[in-house]
């Protein structure tokens, strides 16, 4: 198993470096860039020439992606020229990542809470009202696009039923910032108001990005537990006369959870993607929207640090996913 | 269905009472933004500001927060953008335009008790001219570009102490934009000590980007608000009212700037009340806001929006035939009905109504479509082909739909028999670069102007003959019109300069046609129907101190 594990993580190394090469160059070869975005319409040819060889943008692309490479082996991943001026990138990336931890967290344990339950219930009632009621459902979470949802509920609950916030991540004046998890840092500080606020400013995101794994772990819980309950041991175990809910949790559940499991591991990952159109929507201030900012702005070190960050969780996730796998499947261990 | 397997719908109705109970209380509270009362004004800002130190910043949204801490020493006066007093109540120029002498008013001080003297005027300007190679490069953009750079570039001479309260400023040639320049937010008054113990000059390269000093960190100004925190997690500004400021008190006890990139948004929470105004409405929600009882306060234009033409990419466009074929093919008043926000109208110059040398007497092109055909004719471009980019992802406020504004003109053009190959580029991706090196035979653009003076349009657009968007130099009049902007800018007296402007800018209109002068249209601002005492600027360049919410 350990030797699994070194593997992988070699594997990741491997991964972040090709990934740094071509995001880079990608970034790169994109027409405009910094030095527009910084200047406006008032650049003249000199200030132009001036700032891009500051910033060293006339060096050829490889020895700036070696200058880079140099500096991020360090800690050091740039200053933002965009977002935040002058901040470490990797700092704006600090600040914003608990945003998108929080909201991720939410929609994953909205969809897996509601998803599962609904997955089991539908196979078991196959055909019946829950299960066509929860197939719709998942068909128009799979079908409507997580922007247009986070929109729609927008506008209906917070813009015209004015039930919760608007945007953000919590009231002004309501921020005791801890941890940067804003309801734990509610929890820490015992300001109940404060932790209650910021939950209200997660529930529409919350529901908004719970759309796209809510769809796709339910249909495959559904088709797992219907599999798993046309298989012989069940039928075996229920003509022992074992309890129902022994059945259904040592053999049906543990079974069909297991590619469930690989689900919900693949799904963190598309996670981000979502937020990226989520906390745009919501102006909640979390990676994605940072992400969007400095795509708008040219800003490369942010961007570069929001990727390739984001590529590590990813292999991480996905590292974990098939250790869990392992744990649940003794079969699968390496 | 057994109580356990509904268990999910009773929860989630469950959820939907609480949040209906809570939504109650949350709407009690007044609309003073944030639940803070009346005397907190909650604006919703577009971007982030880039940084505190004024002197650093380019940007609307830096300028915005900055403007409330920070004052100059000449201001531009309310409602306008005519120049006033600000630190300075009164200056006045020798007899050759060169030095410039301003008397200071008396007890003011920076808000860390520092006095603002003819010594600390002299302090900042010596501080703003002698920036590191680093800053010069591109942070200190604002000075570069207004004074022409640095050291025996610049056009700034030297500060020199007269008394405590008067301080003279030599600048080394008579020029339209001196004193002009200094009510640019970039050059208000810092405090001295602040910016030496901030150490304000040390700007430093670090990859590719520029990291600021402490002193961007920590403004310290002379006007109504202090600042008071950025919360970066939270995307909030505040800056709270300087009780000890020398004029009239702030109305409101603080201010809270809430970054809200996404126009949508801002909308939506000013229609959930959670904040009190915002920036550059979408003039096509200005008539919902307004029915949904908010102010939409439409400012004077003070820009122009215009398509650009560029003889180096198309050689054809060297005969002023064609130029002028361009301009009457294009049918501006409709352009500005259709397209444009309300108060838009069509522009007959490179500049608005409200700067000093626009020509009265002059009409905008009139949309003649035989005209256009018969110049064509004349000049042998019969079969023109025109490469007409406009830029995407942007909207400013002479452009509220670059898209839109591009087909109605493209579609006037291929009335009048011109063949128009449409080009498209994001603003930051691409668009201001290909412009800028003369990729595009026409385009759209546009200037919003910093200040009351025809250099900062006519001499921005044209001023420099070898490097400008419409190659003036290739169709043989760049040179001569240079020199021309160039005298009228020198002319100390300001009737007389004013004269020349006016004459050149029919000059422009008429004889050299460096481009179609499109429209000049207004942009708004939008505040909640409990917010008074706002007073737009033409400049978009509001101060918040005398605004009011909710009547405290």
């Amino acid at each position: 198993m350990l030797k699994f594990i070194v593997r992988r993580l070699m594997q990741l190394v491997l991964v972040v470096f090709v990934l740094s090469i071509l995001l880079f160059a990608w970034l790169r070869a994109l027409p405009g860039g910094v030095v527009s975005a910084m200047l406006g319409e008032r650049a003249t040819p000199k200030s132009r020439a001036a700032l891009t060889e500051a910033l060293g943008l006339n060096e050829p692309i490889p020895v700036q992606y070696l200058n880079f490479l140099e500096r991020a082996v360090q800690g050091d991943f740039g200053v933002s020229t965009g977002v935040q001026t002058g901040r470490p990138a990797l700092d704006i990336f600090l600040e914003r990542f608990p945003a998108t931890i929080e909201l991720s967290v939410v929609a994953l344990v909205l969809a897996i809470s509601l998803a599962i339950p609904l997955g089991y219930l539908s196979a078991r009632r196959s055909g019946g009202i829950i299960d066509n009621a929860s197939i719709l459902g998942s068909l128009v979470g799979v079908a409507v696009p997580v922007f247009f949802l986070a929109f729609l509920l927008k506008y209906w609950f917070a813009v015209e039923l004015g039930w919760l916030p608007v945007s953000g991540r919590q009231s002004i004046g309501n921020a005791t910032s801890v941890t940067g998890f804003f309801v734990l840092d509610g929890i820490l500080t015992r300001e109940w108001d404060a932790a209650w606020d910021s939950l209200k400013h997660l529930i529409l995101p919350g529901i908004a990005l719970a759309s796209i794994p809510f769809a796709m772990i339910f249909r495959i819980t559904r088709a797992s537990v219907l599999d798993v309950l046309d298989e012989d041991f069940v039928r075996t175990a229920q003509a022992k006369g074992l309890s129902h809910r022994v059945v259904r949790g040592r053999h049906v559940m543990r079974n069909a959870l297991l590619p469930v499991v690989t689900a919900v591991g693949l799904q963190m990952g598309l996670l981000l993607s979502g937020a990226v159109l989520t906390e745009t929507v919501f102006n909640f201030g979390g990676v994605g929207s940072a992400l969007e900012e400095a795509f708008r702005e040219r800003d490369y070190p942010v961007l570069q640090v929001i990727v390739l960050v984001a590529a590590i969780a990813y292999v991480l996730v996905n590292l974990l996913v098939d250790i869990l796998y392992a744990l649940i499947d003794p079969r699968v261990r390496p | 269905m057994s109580m356990r397997k509904s268990a999910p719908l009773a929860a989630a109705a469950a959820v939907a009472l609480v949040l209906s109970a809570c939504a109650e209380s949350e709407r009690d509270g007044s609309g003073g933004g944030g639940g803070e009362g009346g005397s907190t004004f909650t604006f919703g800002a577009a971007g982030a500001p880039e940084v505190f130190d004024p002197f650093y910043a380019t940007d609307g949204e830096t300028f915005r927060i900055t403007r409330q801490i920070f004052e100059g020493l000449v201001e531009v006066k309310p409602g306008s953008a005519e120049l006033g007093p600000g630190l300075a109540t009164e200056w006045e120029p020798s007899e050759d335009g060169k030095d410039w002498t301003f008397t200071l008013r008396e007890g003011v001080q920076f808000s860390d008790g520092e006095p603002l003297n003819a010594e600390a005027v002299c302090a900042n300007f010596e501080r703003m001219a002698n920036q590191n190679e680093a800053a010069q490069s591109g942070p200190a953009e604002y000075w570069a570009y207004s004074t022409g750079g640095f050291g025996k570039d610049s056009l700034y001479d030297g500060c020199k102490v007269e008394d405590e309260q008067t301080v003279v400023i030599s600048v080394k040639r008579a020029t339209s934009k001196f004193p002009a320049l200094l009510s640019l937010s970039s050059f208000a008054m810092q405090s001295p000590k602040a910016l030496e113990e901030g150490n304000a000059n040390n700007v430093k390269t670090q990859g590719q980007g520029f990291v600021y000093p402490e002193n961007s960190k920590n403004p310290v100004g002379s006007g109504p608000y202090l600042f008071e925190e950025y919360d970066e997690a939270n995307k909030t500004v505040t800056i709270v009212r300087n009780d000890d400021y020398w004029g009239e008190k702030a109305k409101t006890e603080k201010i809270v700037f809430k970054i809200i990139p996404d126009e949508s948004t801002r909308r939506q929470e000013l229609e959930a009340g959670s904040i009190d105004g915002y920036d550059l409405p979408n003039p096509v929600d200005w008539k919902g806001l307004e029915e949904a009882g908010n102010k939409v306060e439409i400012r004077d234009p003070f820009n122009i929006l215009y398509m650009g033409l560029n003889p180096e990419s198309n050689p054809k466009l060297k005969d002023v035939k064609v130029r002028q074929a361009i301009n009457y093919a294009i049918d501006r008043e409709s352009l500005v009905s259709s397209q444009l926000p309300e108060g838009a109208s069509a522009a007959s110059q490179f500049m608005p109504e409200a700067v000093k040398g626009y020509n009265k007497d002059l009409e905008p092109y009139p949309h003649d479509v035989d005209k256009a055909k018969q110049l064509l004719k004349e000049a042998g471009a019969e079969n023109l082909t025109l490469q007409f980019a406009y830029p995407s992802q942007v909207s400013r406020p002479y452009m509220p739909n670059p898209q839109k504004i591009h087909e109605a003109i493209a579609n006037n053009l291929e009335a009048a028999g011109i063949t128009v190959k449409a080009t498209t580029k994001p603003w930051n991706g691409g668009y201001l670069d290909n412009v800028d090196a003369g990729q595009y035979d026409a385009w759209l653009l546009g200037w919003t102007g910093d200040y009351d003076s025809a250099d900062n349009f006519v001499g921005t657009f044209f001023g420099n003959a070898s490097a400008n968007d419409f190659g003036t130099v290739e169709a043989g009049y760049g040179e001569q019109l240079a020199k021309e902007l160039a005298e009228a800018d020198g002319t100390v007296d300001e009737e007389e300069r004013a004269t020349k402007y006016e004459e050149l800018n029919k000059k422009i209109a008429e004889e050299y046609v460096p481009g179609a002068p499109i429209s000049h249209s207004p942009p708004a601002i939008v505040v909640s129907e409990d917010v008074e005492g706002l007073v737009t600027s033409p400049l978009t360049a509001e101060h918040f101190d005398t605004v009011t919410v909710g009547g405290e």
